[in-house]
């Protein structure tokens, strides 16, 4: 025990670490715990070059394009500068990075984070809430039909409620060590600095997001799936860095994760008044650094 | 069941990079970054004594390249990069036929200062700047590895280093727009042959891996521009 919390962190903090489930990720199917598994299927999205024409085909291509430049897009939506492909890699295609077409098949779902059966609308209204940093599109809103057009074209042809093979994030084992910060800021400075900053701020290229910001008011919000640190341990171990995925360790990549979420970033839309009461409601979870205390400071409540 | 994490709870003493602690900084220290600047300006427009030739004869008065030389446009890079590519020639890690002898001939000090005089020239912008095409097919070859890369063989697109536009990114990641497609094809086919220095964490020659003949050719003239004859002129270089 003592080892496992080495630098400090309060009883308290001990003991919701211990009680604490993973409250995170989105519970997908009712189905019985641990009996009916999904066979894991292998899936490739259709070719670019049979984007379909017409109404149906422009709405898909506009969900594509809103992709991979959200703000210019979706702008009235987005509250920093990530474009949806700054975490979905490769246009919301890439194994590993949150695919988009194995993300469509599992919804309508049920979903731990808001406690009822989501669509996949409502699924992607939150991306914008949280991960956005922004507002939420009205059902119905363009958005949100090109998105879930696009979402729907890349799917062609996969199982309605399968489970494709790189879907969102690898979940990685447990470290053999206690994931630690100050290891994490090392590895951030050799293999993250370069591209993403010495203080996560992210770089602009001719006024426009070129790395994102990984923390700071730019980036993803405390309500963002990607702040918990195993989400966050698995993107980056699968793709960090870009073209270098798989290069880091286990530990390396959940030690900068840690690092990466220990940052002050957008409060969670959902702030009661108090980090502390936050955190209790919706951040019980040992993944969540929201409500902790660094160097003084509860992260979560901003000066 | 717990996932431990260890949180410092008091500032620890920070490692920030440094940036470009070379011993040509050292010896630089005694200069202001005026006078380095002024040194590195005689240098470009006269050259040396020691034999170095006007960089300005092949660069450009503005250090604005030659399109149809293949000569790069070196104003607006910054200072780390251009000297590091310096230096590199004279250690005789990136092979020029052109750049070996003036790299040697120029003292450390000579590459920092004539590095910094480069870097604080306007950046040359062409006259028609990289729109994005947002109708391009996979089959567009130059236009979707530079906007999309190649991701099933992990191939990121030049634009998600470069910027968009290809105008750049910080300090180590250097504009494509306005550079010749003849040096944009030199160099990707050097780091296939390990003839430049990979860049930071090897991401150049592990890009250029994965590129093609056809590949290179092609992204080439896209960031290179229509006019600058890569045909012709990669074939001519290669043989």
């Amino acid at each position: 025990m003592k080892r496992l919390f080495s630098n400090g962190l309060s009883l308290g903090l001990v003991l919701l670490a211990l009680l604490a489930v993973d409250a995170v990720r989105a519970q997908t199917h009712a189905a019985p715990a641990a009996t009916q598994k999904n066979t894991v299927v292998a899936f490739q999205a259709p070719d670019e070059s049979a984007m379909p024409d017409g109404d149906y085909g422009r709405a898909v291509k506009l969900g594509e394009q809103i992709f991979l430049h959200t703000q210019l897009h979706a702008g009235a939506y987005v509250g920093n500068n990530l474009n949806c492909a700054s975490c979905h890699l490769d246009a919301g295609r890439k194994a590993n990075a949150s695919p988009f077409a194995a993300a469509y098949v599992v919804y309508p779902a049920y979903r731990s984070k808001n406690g009822h059966v989501n669509t996949f609308a409502e699924r992607l209204q939150e991306c914008f809430r949280y991960s956005m940093n922004g507002k939420m599109p009205a059902p119905g809103d363009p958005v949100l039909v090109a998105l879930e057009s696009y979402a729907a074209w890349l799917a062609k042809g996969a199982p309605v409620g399968g489970e494709i093979a790189g879907r969102g994030f690898p979940k990685l084992a447990k470290p053999a060590l206690p994931a630690d910060y100050l290891r994490g800021s090392q590895v951030y400075l050799q293999s993250c600095a370069l591209c993403h900053g010495a203080n996560g701020e992210g770089q602009l290229s001719d006024g426009k997001m070129a790395f994102p910001a990984l923390w700071g008011k730019q980036s993803f919000n405390w309500g963002a799936g990607m702040h918990s640190v195993d989400n966050a341990a698995g993107f980056i171990k699968a793709n960090m860095p870009l073209a270098l995925g798989n290069s880091l360790t286990d530990q390396q990549a959940w030690d900068v994760a840690l690092f990466v979420d220990s940052h002050e970033r957008p409060q969670d839309p959902r702030f009661t008044g108090s980090a502390e009461q936050t955190r209790l409601k919706y951040h019980d979870s040992p993944y969540s650094m929201y409500g902790t205390v660094l160097n003084g400071h509860v992260l979560g409540a901003q000066p | 069941m717990g996932f431990g994490w260890s949180l410092p709870q008091r500032r620890p003493t920070p490692h920030w990079m440094r940036i470009a602690a070379g011993g040509a900084a050292l010896l630089l220290s005694s200069m202001s970054l005026a006078q380095q600047v002024d040194l590195g300006q005689t240098v470009a427009m006269n050259g040396t004594a020691a034999g170095v030739a006007a960089c300005v004869a092949c660069h450009g008065m503005k250090g604005e390249g030659d399109m149809v030389g293949g000569f790069p446009r070196i104003a607006g890079l910054s200072r780390s990069y251009l000297e590091a590519q310096l230096n590199a020639y004279a250690h005789g890690q990136r092979q020029s036929f052109l750049m070996t002898t003036p790299a040697r001939l120029l003292t450390p000090q000579e590459r920092s200062a004539v590095a910094a005089y480069f870097s604080r020239l306007p950046p040359y912008l062409p006259p028609q700047p990289i729109a994005i095409d947002e109708s391009a097919q996979p089959s567009d070859v130059g236009p979707w590895l530079a906007n999309r890369g190649r991701w099933n063989q992990n191939l990121p697109a030049c634009a998600q280093c470069h910027g968009a536009t290809g105008l750049g990114v910080g300090a180590a990641f250097p504009a494509l727009t306005g550079q010749a497609a003849s040096y944009i094809a030199l160099q990707l086919h050097q780091w296939q042959e390990g003839k430049r220095p990979s860049g930071p964490m090897g991401l150049m020659s592990l890009v250029a891996g994965k590129l093609s003949d056809n590949d290179i050719a092609a992204v080439a003239a896209y960031y290179g521009g229509p006019d600058s004859g890569i045909q012709q002129t990669v074939a001519g270089v290669r043989k």
